[in-house]
């Protein structure tokens, strides 16, 4: 049992820092959402808020590191183009290869309709992605600005909410989707 | 408990330059990231423009100058706005807009209406 380098790579964009950041988000919202006066103590408020700078700074380093590799080291062998013009490289095959990368096998359709996961799939995936780094950037400024007054600001409080939840919701779509892709046409 | 009740005032204080900054750049590096994003379907030059990196291809233009443009806005605006009080309102929609024309820039159906022939 072991991992290619590629494979490996694939590993800690999705499965290691994606997954961080998405599973991540879950403590984050019951955090911010039970950031209230009326929940919590004056030091209590002063440990939640110090505990979510740090997760929300986390989230947001994991969504650039996560769109980062993806894109600089893991997209390069997906859109390798080795079947050449007429996808001879792929015929046959139900899984892509040492000449089909995963967006000729998915381009071919040998095995099945499977060009829709690239055209709209992939091309989804690869840059709504980088929309959530930002997001999560945004979010974590906001926590780190405000501060208590989250606690006591409702609106200032329901703002983060949404940016933060934006985030998740856009990291969600590119981790979806390139789930299904990497399922569908693995990087080997 | 004495801590909170001495900052709550400062907190409130706050300038809301900085908050507007950091949301309109957001804004901005997205709608950015959906504007290259069509025009590298609807022109070929661009899309050979936007091939910083060969193995990427022009996603790595698209997404350096979206990151580029977050981050250069983000530091003018601040610069701009760091101690004054924008209203906050109308800037966190204009920012909520410019996210949302960035993502509608990115969705296949929409962009790949514009593939040029």
């Amino acid at each position: 049992m072991e991992f290619t380098s590629r494979e490996t790579w694939t590993l800690i964009h999705g499965l290691v820092i994606g997954s961080f950041f998405l599973l991540a988000f879950a403590g984050g919202l019951a955090g911010l959402w039970s950031l209230r006066t009326e929940y919590v103590t004056p030091a209590g408020i002063t440990e939640r808020v110090r505990r979510l700078k740090i997760g929300t700074t986390a989230m947001a380093l994991a969504a650039w590191a996560t769109v980062i590799t993806g894109t600089w080291i893991v997209y390069p062998w997906y859109r390798e183009s080795l079947a050449g013009e007429d996808a001879a490289g792929c015929q046959g095959l139900q899984a892509p290869s040492g000449d089909c990368s995963p967006r000729d096998f998915l381009l071919s359709n040998v095995s099945g309709q499977t060009s829709d996961w690239h055209e709209f799939g992939m091309e989804w995936k690869e840059h709504i992605a980088w929309i959530s780094p930002m997001l999560a950037t945004l979010a974590a400024f906001l926590v780190f600005y405000y501060g208590a007054a989250l606690a006591r600001n409702r609106g200032t409080r329901m703002l983060v909410l949404v940016v933060f939840t934006a985030a998740f919701v856009v990291a969600a779509i590119a981790g979806i989707f390139g789930a299904l892709i990497t399922k569908t046409a693995p990087i080997t | 408990m004495s801590e909170i009740v001495t900052t709550q005032p400062e907190e409130i204080e706050r300038p809301t330059g900085p908050v507007a900054a950091a949301a309109l750049s957001t804004g901005i590096g997205a709608v950015v990231l959906g504007f290259l994003t069509t025009l590298n379907e609807a022109s070929t030059a661009v899309h050979d423009f936007l091939e910083f990196d060969e193995d990427v291809g022009p996603l790595s233009g698209k997404t350096i100058i979206a990151v580029a443009a977050y981050i250069v806005s983000w530091a003018v605006l601040y610069g701009v706005w760091r101690r004054r009080s924008p209203a906050l309102r109308p800037l966190l929609v204009l920012a909520a807009l410019l996210v949302a024309l960035g993502i509608l820039g990115t969705f296949p159906t929409f962009f790949q209406a514009f593939v040029s022939e």
